[in-house]
């Protein structure tokens, strides 16, 4: 696999030079690899809204380099809008950026913008709508009449039908109830399985993110706390808590079981997995018993 | 960026400028721009821009901040010093003679002095607006427009929208980067093109930016009614404007400095 995205030694400072100078990313280096699922989650301030607005080039670090698919935005004579085609980013609370008369027409404003032709933006808005579930009788009401989670489907998909090869998504369900949340992930996978693009996911949901990503990046103060696959990530649970992050419940129940003297494996972190864990211990136990 | 608009801009400190009466630092600032009319002769000048001076040294501004604030209002110092440099007349021989422009001494000693005059003015505005917050100004300027209240002339309403107007600006400029942001990201293209390809590129951004504002006002009504707001009537505060025996000191400070600055007028000859 090759690396979609590098950050060498990054470092971006709010305001500079004044008195409320404040550093929101302290010289930060890890790489992606093409065709990731990352999680990046966070206490508020740690630096991660911060960190992802570099990979398309709308904060120029202070110091450091980013790359993406091997080449550096801030190179001279780079060409920046290539970049944001190539790298989606979708803002928090994206649905407050809807302008057009139509779904269909605020879809089609990243890939009007690309310079396609007509027929190939139609053909997108179309393919984009059907991966977030927007019906044609939505495509052709105004963004203003939709409910907040059908406006956030329209932000998403706006950004998807510029068909990047990476996608950040900063706290997509982020206001919504469970089930537009859950919509919304799952729609995100399913893009992500299906077109096989990086993606980039940012969540206060340590849920989401063991349900969804396959690596997480852990952010604490400025920098990087932890990078590794969800597994190795959520074993070192007392870790996490101790970084002031909540871990899933299914987790914490497991490390309060270890604590209590259990052999149970630490790196529990799904339902099916937990139900499994729990079968074989179960299993072990009584085999072990009628040793006895 | 719109980060550098420094209109407004607060640079908090802890000099005795900032901690000032208001009330005290905007009359001191009327003053001293009327002393800057009053004294427009080279002495007048050069110590009103000293006494500028030290009072930015006091209050611990980098010098860099007054260039920002003045860099705004650089074209149209140059302007009007080019107008003058060229359209004011004066006896003898002109300096320079160029088809149908003459320039004369006392042209360029104009365009000198309105240059400086200007550049004093803002400095001087700025330096209020670095150390006083919007909020505390705005409450300076209630207290000191109360006797206008028995006119019936609404001042706590016009203070309360300088208020709601000034806190929000910071909020909408934020706004504003937020859209344009999540705009770029979808390539718009804000900074090329044509005048009119620029034009219908505001169209993303305003429209979202004006849906949020309304947003924003309805949800502050209803916030304000919500804690019974109904205005002037009976309201107390929670911090009182005081004027302590330190601001008499820096009254007495300031009045015998701009008092001084205002009688050169009678020694050195300046503009009329």
């Amino acid at each position: 696999m090759s690396e979609i995205i590098r950050v060498e030694n990054l470092s971006y400072i709010y305001n500079p030079g004044m008195p409320d100078a404040t550093t929101a990313l302290d010289n930060i280096s890890f790489s992606v690899e093409e065709g990731d699922f990352v999680g990046i989650i966070g206490s508020t301030g740690s630096g991660k809204s911060t960190l992802i607005s570099h990979f398309n080039g709308l904060n120029r670090p202070t110091s450091g380099r980013v790359l993406v698919d091997g080449k550096d935005l801030w190179e001279q004579g780079a060409d920046l809008r290539s970049f944001r085609f190539l790298v989606g980013l979708v803002m928090q609370y994206p649905e407050y950026q809807l302008f057009e008369e139509t779904c269909a027409k605020d879809i089609a404003y990243g890939p009007r913008n690309m310079g396609l032709d007509e027929a190939e933006v139609q053909r997108r808005v179309k393919e984009a709508a059907a991966f977030v579930g927007l019906t044609d009788e939505l495509l052709e009401k105004s963004p203003f009449e939709l409910s907040g989670g059908q406006k956030r489907r329209v932000a998403i998909a706006g950004v998807m039908a510029m068909h990047p090869r990476v996608l950040v998504l900063d706290e997509p369900a982020a206001g919504l109830d469970p089930e537009g949340r859950d919509t919304i992930l799952s729609q995100i996978k399913d893009y992500h399985e299906k077109t096989g693009i990086t993606v980039l996911l940012v969540s206060h949901s340590m849920e989401d993110i063991a349900k969804y990503a396959n690596r997480v990046l852990v952010m604490h103060r400025a920098g990087i706390a932890m990078y590794d696959t969800v597994e190795n990530v959520f074993a070192r649970a007392e870790d996490l808590l101790q970084l002031g992050l909540s871990v899933p419940q299914v987790t914490q129940i497991f490390l309060k079981l270890r604590q209590m003297g259990l052999d149970i494996p630490a790196d529990v972190y799904t339902i099916p997995y937990a139900v499994k864990a729990i079968q074989k211990a179960l299993a072990a136990k009584q085999g072990g018993g009628a040793d006895a | 960026m719109l980060k550098d608009i420094t209109i407004g801009q607060h640079f908090p400190g802890h000099s005795i400028l900032h901690r000032c009466d208001p009330r005290l630092k905007l009359v001191a600032t009327i003053a001293y721009i009327i002393v800057l009319f009053v004294a427009p002769n080279p002495l007048g000048l050069a110590l009103s821009i000293a006494l500028l001076a030290a009072l930015y040294k006091i209050a611990q501004i980098p010098g860099k901040m007054i260039l920002k604030s003045l860099k705004p209002i650089v074209p149209i110092v140059i302007f009007t010093a080019v107008l003058n440099l060229f359209f004011v007349t004066g006896q003898g021989e002109p300096l320079v003679h160029f088809w149908v422009l003459n320039i004369y001494a006392e042209g360029v000693k104009y365009a000198i002095l309105l240059a400086v005059r200007v550049c004093a003015l803002i400095a001087g505005t700025s330096l209020l607006t670095y150390t006083t917050s919007p909020i505390v100004l705005t409450d300076a300027i209630e207290s000191l427009l109360r006797p206008l209240a028995k006119l019936h002339f609404p001042v706590h309403e016009l203070a309360m929208m300088m208020t709601i107007a000034l806190r929000f600006i910071p909020t909408l400029i934020e706004e504003t980067e937020k859209i344009m942001n999540a705009q770029k990201a979808r390539g718009a293209m804000l900074d090329s093109g044509t005048f009119t390809q620029r034009i219908k590129a505001l169209v993303p951004i305003l429209i979202p930016l004006f849906i949020s504002a309304f947003r924003r006002a309805d949800e502050l009504a209803m916030a304000m009614e919500c804690r019974c707001y109904h205005g002037g009537e009976g309201r107390t505060r929670l911090k009182q404007l005081k004027f302590t025996a330190e601001d008499f000191r820096c009254l007495v400070v300031i009045t015998v400095a701009l008092v001084v600055i205002a009688c050169t007028r009678f020694f050195v000859p300046g503009l009329v």
